[in-house]
């Protein structure tokens, strides 16, 4: 048996890292678990990276008061952990006149959302606005302060500024037995593991139904919705100012096409909604209908090469809100059905996670600032200045990563596990090549920092 | 003297540059590797040098021959250096030699699951060079020449390749390469990978036919994109479909004093071919330092389809077909027939060349007037 914490979280995305991180700033022994090799891994990997005002968002509901809180966190703390955020700034586009007319009440919305700045532009505006948007445009919205942000860099930042004060982190743990007792809690992985801790936080995202049972509880299902995202080469960057959103419908914000922190521009999402958990493919119906959407909106986009291609799930569940809950009986929190702004929320729910473990019965101090360790991550966007700029010896050309990158990226608190982790953590194989003039040396170095052989790294051990 | 920057230290750089050198011009070749010599470096098989060297040769060592060459020739080889815009250098003519690539899958859209065990030729033969035996069954996508050495380094790498899928009704390489490499190996007409399967390693694909090879590799072959991105953000015109600078045939862009040539402008051409090009260039570069030589207008070389594109290499007119096509491939120049084939097969994939020699006009007719290369069937 393992020793006692007074909290463990289950799942390291950028909602567990989030809430580990804020409770690593409190008196508290705190363990971060997390099923995968790797943190931020799961859907916290693979989403559209804005930074969301919330305008949109359902007045009143939890979701909206958490993402305007965590839009306000989030940007203060990203500056300083080397988070890249860019305000580029969104345009809602209306593409016939019942979208259009939808505006005034998308921009009543955001007023009651606390959101003052959206402003209704004509079609001339629009098109001046952006040129390069494909032909029928008949208005639209400024929304000048959403932002887009480094997603990958997020959950990482977390971690490390949570183990940096405590915090520890399990990783390939997989919960999967529970048992309550009088006054703790075992959480058992699948490999024998165990954990004992007084309190749990649940934040296992598509997985956050089947451990909330496991808790003895009941009240959502997550029914996982695909959104397949084309990210396009960085040449296509000029194509647009800022992030170009549909008007939302209720099942999904629509396919947008965003300009991202590393240059690149992102085409998407798709919205699915499929029964398996595992599925992050993509379609060829989904490819389709994203190359259709693209081509009416920013028509000289799709005469780019596409550098990546991808899907992530969005945690819906039959509410259309957050499923926060709180459970004394239990030493119990639930942070579920945390569905497609989850990036934005995430320090809103780290505060939220305490103020729902108070109430569930744990006290806890806060440590005074001056104990308190900070961390900076070597930041990765584009706007950044990027160590190849100080002189390091570049490996992957077409991100322009250094070799002492991707070895810093195998070593330290919360080392890479496979070339995912590197790109993740560098950008080092997420470029236009996809490997084709680094991937082998990204082995070599990687390999020769941890031990393991270049195959393992690969994939093909 | 004047200076000349070459980005670019593969075959096509490295041969301008020995050959400017021959001519008296001060050379700095700017290579990102740490190594100059381009992709043949890490290639480690024959198959180089035969029209610019006359001699067949390995990669590896075609490249070492090359930048020897360079070295002892005084050119100033900097390794190490990525250009990231040609706007802030200091040169009185730059020469592009960026090189093409191989689409990777994500650039041709494949859908499906995003397992290990994906590679373009390029990634597999150097991680095969570097790290050496995978294992596995493999299918190969595309059946022209670079595939077939695919199939052989996948060979080395004690894989089977039980499957080259092909979008034509045959393959595009000769007979006697694909007999030698892979006559054992079924060879799907007709054919695209539409889809991957297996959540960490491939497991299998699916073809357009909607069968399922199962398999552990897949390696996307040929597909080629230039490394245009120099070329792009100094807003050189672009020939659509090769994604390539527009070159007069004298590898002039429509920048005064900026030349590109190798696969930048024809994706993609053997080495020897690139390094020709080198040989070519140089001339037109002694020109432009000396007599200020530029033509008006740069136009792109008109196609009708099938054909295409048509660019320039150290030959003449190299194009390519999109699809098989019987018939006569005619060079016209406002009008009059330059040059016209026999009549033959057309192989998509694969270079054709219209010789500068065999062309009729003798003088350089290019400045504002059109060349259009059609197939007359
Ligand atoms: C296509 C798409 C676009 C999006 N766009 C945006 C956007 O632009 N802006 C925005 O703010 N949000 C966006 N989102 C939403 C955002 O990505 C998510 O809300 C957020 O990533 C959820 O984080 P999470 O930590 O809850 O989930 P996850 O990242 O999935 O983390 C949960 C973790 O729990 C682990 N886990 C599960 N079960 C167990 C177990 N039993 N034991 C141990 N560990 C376990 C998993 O391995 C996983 O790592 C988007 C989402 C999608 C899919
Ligand atoms: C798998 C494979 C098999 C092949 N087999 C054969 C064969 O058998 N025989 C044959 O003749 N040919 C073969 N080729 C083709 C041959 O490799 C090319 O024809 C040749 O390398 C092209 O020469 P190049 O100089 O145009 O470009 P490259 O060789 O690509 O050289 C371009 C150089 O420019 C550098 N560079 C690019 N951008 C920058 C920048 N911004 N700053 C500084 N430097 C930069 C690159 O690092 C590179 O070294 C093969 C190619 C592949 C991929």
């Amino acid at each position: 048996m393992d020793h006692q914490f007074d909290v463990a979280v289950v799942g390291a995305g950028v909602v567990g890292a989030a809430v580990a991180r804020e409770l690593a700033r409190h008196h508290l022994r705190v363990v971060l678990l997390e099923s995968r090799h790797d943190v931020g891994a799961g859907t916290s990997k693979a989403n559209t990276a804005i930074l969301h005002t919330g305008f949109d968002a359902t007045p009143g509901s939890v979701e909206a008061r958490l993402v305007a809180r965590g839009y306000e966190l989030l940007s203060a703390y990203a500056p300083g952990a080397g988070i890249s955020v860019e305000t580029t700034g969104a345009m809602l586009v209306a593409w016939d006149a019942e979208q259009a007319a939808t505006l005034p009440k998308l921009r009543d919305k955001a007023a009651a959302n606390g959101y003052a700045h959206a402003e209704i532009l004509d079609a001339d505006a629009v098109g001046d606005a952006e040129p390069h948007l494909g032909p029928g445009v008949t208005g639209g919205m400024m929304v000048p302060d959403e932002h887009i942000i480094d997603p990958w860099s997020t959950p990482l930042a977390f971690v490390h500024d949570a183990i940096a004060n405590g915090c520890e982190l399990r990783t390939s743990f997989s919960v999967d037995s529970v048992q309550i007792e009088a006054d703790s809690t075992v959480l058992t992985a699948t490999d024998g593991r165990s954990v004992r801790t007084r309190f749990v936080v649940n934040a296992a995202g598509l997985h956050g139904d089947e451990l909330h049972r496991r808790m003895g509880f009941d009240g959502f299902t997550v029914r996982p919705r695909r959104g397949e995202l084309i990210v396009y080469d960085k040449l296509a960057r000029p194509l647009l100012q800022r992030t170009l959103l549909p008007v939302p419908t209720s099942h999904t914000k629509g396919v947008l096409v965003a300009p991202t922190v590393f240059g690149n521009v992102m085409l998407g999402p798709t919205a699915d909604d499929i029964d398996d958990k595992g599925a992050t493919g993509s379609t060829n119906a989904g490819l389709d209908a994203l190359l259709a959407k693209g081509h009416r909106i920013l028509p000289a986009l799709l005469d780019e090469e596409v550098t990546a291609v991808y899907a992530g799930l969005r945690a819906a569940t039959e509410h259309s809100d957050y499923q926060l809950s709180h459970h004394a009986d239990a030493r119990y929190v639930c942070l579920g059905g945390i569905r497609s702004t989850g990036l934005t929320a995430s320090m809103a729910l780290g505060e939220e996670a305490v103020r729902l473990l108070a109430a569930a019965g744990l006290t806890a101090a806060l440590r005074p600032t001056d104990e308190l360790r900070r961390v900076h991550l070597t930041a990765l966007g584009e706007q950044a200045v990027r160590p190849y700029q100080r002189g390091g010896t570049i490996v992957c050309h077409c991100e322009r990563v250094t070799r002492d990158e991707i070895v810093d990226a195998c070593s330290g608190a919360v080392p890479a596990h496979d070339l995912d982790g590197i790109r993740r953590r560098t950008r080092a194989l997420a470029g236009r090549c996809q490997g084709f003039y680094c991937m082998a040396d990204v082995c070599a170095l990687a390999a020769a920092a941890d031990g393991r052989t270049p195959h393992d790294w690969a994939g093909l051990a | 003297m004047s200076d000349v920057t070459i980005i670019g230290g593969g075959p096509a750089g490295l041969s301008a540059a020995i050959e400017l050198r021959r001519r008296g011009v001060r050379v700095t070749v700017l290579e990102r590797e740490l190594q100059a010599g381009g992709i043949p470096r890490q290639l480690p098989h024959p198959g180089f040098g035969m029209r610019d060297r006359h001699r067949l040769t390995t990669g590896p060592r075609y490249a070492a021959g090359l930048v020897r060459a360079a070295e002892r020739a005084g050119v100033d080889l900097r390794t190490g250096e990525t250009v990231t815009s040609i706007d802030a250098l200091h040169a009185d003519a730059i020469v592009l030699a960026t090189g093409a690539r191989e689409r990777p899958r994500s650039a041709r859209l494949v859908a499906g699951d995003r397992p290990a065990g994906v590679f373009t030729t390029g990634a597999l033969q150097r991680f095969v060079a570097q790290h050496g035996r995978i294992g596995g069954r493999a299918v190969v996508v595309g059946a022209e020449h670079v595939s077939y050495s695919a199939v052989l380094t996948l060979r080395h790498a004690g894989c089977h390749t039980v499957a080259i899928t092909t979008t034509f009704d045959r393959h595009q390489t000769y007979p006697a390469l694909a007999w030698a490499t892979a006559r054992r190996v079924p060879l799907h007409t007709n054919a695209n990978v539409v889809e991957i399967i297996g959540r960490t390693r491939v497991e299998a694909v699916v073809l357009s036919d909607g069968s399922r090879i199962e398999c552990d590799l897949v390696v996307f072959t040929g597909d080629w994109v230039p490394d245009h991105e120099l070329a792009r953000r100094a807003d050189l015109p672009m020939l659509a479909v090769a994604k390539a600078p527009v070159v007069s045939d004298d590898f002039q862009t429509e920048r005064p004093g900026v030349f590109a040539i190798g696969n930048l402008v024809h994706p993609a051409e053997t080495a020897d071919v690139c390094g020709l090009d080198g040989r070519h260039v140089a001339p037109a570069v002694l020109d432009w330092l000396t007599l200020g030589r530029w033509p008006i207008t740069v136009t792109p070389i008109e196609v009708r389809a099938p054909v295409a594109w048509a660019s320039y290499d150290g030959r003449g007119i190299t194009l390519r077909v999109a699809d098989i096509v019987h018939g006569r491939i005619r060079l016209t120049h406002s009008g009059e027939v330059q040059w016209i084939s026999d009549q033959g097969t057309w192989l998509p994939n694969r270079s054709i060349t219209i010789r500068r020699d065999a062309m009729k006009f003798t003088s350089r007719p290019f400045d504002d007037q059109r060349l259009l290369v059609d197939v007359l069937r």
